[in-house]
């Protein structure tokens, strides 16, 4: 391969409205909350013309650029444990590090923290720490685990209560501006068409050869609607703009795109539970594009929100319980049989080889539980799985050795079940 | 009252400890037809629910230093604390097969997938996922979780057959706050006295509350009292310490034994809260469900795994302990991998330090074997607070 990155223009405009995003962040011009991606309540954010702070998304970037690594270190060198979360220990090193945006400018301190507690512990302490720091407002919604599978009626009411009686007041308050409902309700609507096209997106990877890739190449596609776009003119624009691209793509029969490119064939069809390494993201993403593999479906895909399961989108008509179900169905705030059962149904539906699992050691909300679900699944599907272990944003938890040996292990062993008729038989060890 | 001697009663009550077969319970369960178990997980849960249907609150806290762990890693990555996979052995060798539901509160993320891997391996099993609000309004929180709590008493009258009413939850309320009152007195008792009641004793005494019935604690526990007031036992030339961080996974037992070998008397902790989660009494008149979640809102202690929504309120919990029990410096002892007290630490530290009050930091896995280096720790602990502190 050349080495040489090709982007498509989707990933070009992606990757400028996060810029735009930044720039807006750090110009002094507007109110600013830092939020979470899960369960963020963008829509409502707007209503109050408040710009939107994401600290997974600062962490990521630094990742990307190859400063995470100093931060989380700064951060364990303030008396962080090793232990615990690498996104919040490089938000409190890129803090202790003069906290420069990924625009090169320095973030201003938030005006307000809107702990959105949806599907992670660590949330929680999180912004309990940055609290500290910022001294600034602070509004928790706690949206309670989908345990049983689905939601309570309950549980929508009791978020809808914060909404009204905590959040919305905070941010009116904060911003000076009044809450209008029907201001919502447009945004909503918007958030809804654009959501329509992600999924009609997610869903052409079921075509043979897949035009697309969910995972790596998701997560561009996923950009614009799980951080400061949902429910904007922008997001619309953009999905359109991104269905056009696939649709050519599906009319010259290309497989998915690399990092170099357009993959020349399409060996095997993965599914991948869990977040990508993002300290190599290239170097991981090229070990699948080099074997021929393409992630057809991911959890990951999923992390903002649910759009492809049980149909939600957000309902302008029923503003509020809206983004109550929406944080309600966050991947992680659904409990471990939903998961097992969405990750098998992609299997299945996308004709996926088998069940690829990369274990984050910062993450137990997502990994807690992972060696079963593999099981499960493998149960469900009668296809292989493998399990790696990598981390968010630590580089010293990513062994690109021990990875691609694990990857070239699995594809063998794909190889070997196609040859053998395609699915586990007996008690024959089915994972790597 | 019996006469038993303080040596037997904590002989009892490590018998108790080291069965992890809990034949107490299982006992307990077999006397008598048409009764039930239900395990919990740390941190809370409302047992008086769960008394009220009958059925026996056993509190699961991990297989401890001693638990072979054969099956527990293979569902588990190495960086995932130690309690799920000892308490999943627990299950799959069939430790746990006479327990009817589990109950998994809102600790942690890694507590909270647990609810869920039971769902997917013991699938005629009783699964509850517990969640507790975040949010201590009555019109909000309160709200919600009494509804939670209602769902609760459904899913129990459903398990065990039996219609709960008000007038059971309303009895249950109060024998546990006779049991939350006596295991405040050993407390008190413990601090007044830390040579007469040492902390390898108390928290063997408190573990036995976790798999018996709680009229029968409380009586352990007046019986140990008494016992320990009897005995002539010196007083050591030790510093006070609240150790903290323990509440969910459990330090070993040579680990207490260890820090008061080296000169650190343990006068507060926070080992099974569920035990005084709720400060005080809760009300036995009105709605049994409204009292109980009144308490929780209004009257429960401080934790990691509760928001804390007034920053000047973060840590006071731990600054009032401290106060009360006069102690001298303070032990962060956490279990290794445990989101909810290492991600707390660092805040809690800031709140002793801007008071000058010394401390050390600790880590632990339920089977650490090597004291040494942890003796040797809090020894030099207790020697720096009585050579340089005003204590």
């Amino acid at each position: 391969m050349s080495g040489e990155v090709t982007k498509s223009n989707s990933q070009l405009i992606q990757k400028e409205m996060i810029s735009r995003n930044y720039d807006r962040i750090t110009s002094g011009e507007c109110k600013v909350s830092s939020t979470f991606v899960p369960g963020n309540l963008n829509e409502l954010l707007m209503c109050f013309d408040i710009a939107n702070n994401l600290p997974e998304i600062n962490a990521i970037q630094n990742a990307m650029r190859k400063k995470s690594g100093d931060m989380i270190q700064e951060a364990e060198r303030s008396g962080h444990s090793e232990d615990v979360c690498t996104y919040v220990k490089a938000d409190i090193g890129m803090m202790a590090k003069g906290n420069i945006a990924p625009n090169g400018k320095p973030f201003r301190d938030p005006d307000l923290l809107l702990l959105s507690y949806s599907g992670c512990f660590t949330f929680m302490k999180w912004f309990e720490l940055l609290r500290e720091q910022y001294q600034c407002p602070t509004v928790m919604l706690h949206v309670p685990y989908a345990a049983d599978g689905q939601p309570t009626q309950n549980m929508r009411d009791y978020i809808v209560k914060q909404l009204k009686d905590e959040v919305i007041p905070m941010m009116e308050k904060v911003s000076g501006i009044k809450f209008d409902i029907d201001r919502l309700r447009e945004y909503l609507r918007k958030s809804a068409i654009a959501e329509n096209n992600l999924v009609w997106m997610l869903e052409q990877a079921k075509r043979k050869p897949s035009p697309i890739d969910c995972y790596f190449g998701g997560v561009y596609y996923m950009g614009p609607i799980f951080t400061a776009f949902r429910g904007t003119d922008e997001a619309i624009a953009y999905y359109d703009m991104l269905r056009l691209e696939i649709e050519d793509r599906i009319a010259k029969g290309l497989c998915a795109q690399g990092l170099e490119g357009d993959m020349p064939e399409e060996k095997y069809r993965l599914v991948v539970e869990g977040p990508p390494n993002w300290t190599s993201f290239r170097d991981f993403w090229n070990m699948f594009t080099e074997a021929g593999a393409v992630v057809v479906a991911s959890s990951y895909t999923k992390v903002g929100g649910v759009y492809d399961y049980d149909g939600f989108r957000h309902d302008p008509e029923h503003p509020l319980e809206s983004l109550a179900d929406y944080c309600l169905g966050v991947y992680t705030n659904r409990n471990l049989p939903t998961r097992v059962d969405m990750l098998a149904r992609n299997i299945k539906e996308y004709e996926a080889d088998g069940l690829l699992i990369n274990s984050i050691k910062s993450c137990n909300s997502f990994s807690a539980g992972q060696l079963v679900m593999l099981r499960e699944i493998e149960k469900l599907t009668g296809k292989p799985g493998a399990f790696i272990e990598t981390d968010l944003v630590d580089p010293r938890y990513f062994s690109a050795a021990n990875v691609k040996n694990r990857l070239e292990s699995y594809f063998q062993m794909i190889d070997q079940k196609r040859r053998a008729g395609g699915f586990i038989t007996g008690n024959a060890p089915a994972s790597v | 009252m019996t006469h038993r001697s303080v040596h037997d009663i904590v002989a009892f009550c490590q018998g108790l400890f080291d069965d992890l077969d809990f034949t107490y319970a299982r006992e307990w369960k077999a006397a008598q037809p048409g009764r039930g178990v239900i395990g919990f997980m740390p941190i809370y849960v409302p047992r008086e629910i769960i008394h009220a249907a009958g059925m026996l609150p056993l509190g699961i806290l991990g297989g401890g230093a001693d638990l072979e762990v054969i099956h527990g890693d293979a569902y588990y990555q190495s960086y995932i604390c130690r309690i799920p996979r000892s308490t999943l052995e627990l299950a799959v060798t069939g430790r746990l097969d006479f327990v009817d539901g589990m109950m998994f509160p809102s600790t942690c993320d890694v507590i909270r997938n647990m609810s869920g891997i039971w769902k997917l391996l013991f699938k005629d099993k009783y699964v509850r996922y517990f969640d507790v609000p975040q949010n201590f309004k009555d019109e909000v929180g309160g709200v919600f979780y009494t509804f939670e709590l209602k769902e609760l008493k459904e899913g129990l009258e459903k398990l065990s057959g039996r219609e709960i009413t008000e007038d059971m939850l309303r009895h249950s309320i109060g024998v546990y706050n006779e049991n939350r009152a006596w295991v405040n007195k050993v407390y008190d008792y413990r601090s007044a006295a830390p040579w007469k009641a040492p902390s390898a004793e108390v928290y063997l005494l408190m573990r036995a509350g976790m798999v018996m019935p709680p009229e029968e604690h409380t009586a352990l526990m007046q019986e140990y009292i008494a016992a320990a007031e009897a005995e002539n036992r010196p007083m050591r030339d030790n510093c006070r310490v609240v150790l903290t961080g323990g509440f969910c996974e459990q330090p070993p037992l040579p680990l207490i034994k260890s820090l008061e070998i080296s000169g650190c008397y343990i006068v507060d902790d926070d080992f099974m809260l569920v035990n005084r989660w709720i400060q005080g009494d809760v009300e036995t008149s009105g709605d049994p469900l409204q009292s109980l979640s009144r308490a929780f809102l209004h009257h429960s202690g401080q934790t990691a795994a509760k928001y804390e929504p007034d920053m000047k309120e973060k840590g006071k919990y731990l600054l009032d302990i401290i106060r009360k029990r006069s102690a001298d410096g303070v032990i962060f002892s956490a279990p290794s991998f445990c989101d909810p007290a290492l991600l707390d630490q660092p805040m809690m530290i800031t709140r002793v330090e801007a008071q000058g009050i010394p401390y050390i930091t600790l880590q632990f896995a339920e089977n650490s074997g090597q004291m040494q280096p942890i003796r040797e720790q809090s020894g030099t602990f207790a020697d720096s607070i009585k050579l340089w502190s005003n204590a």
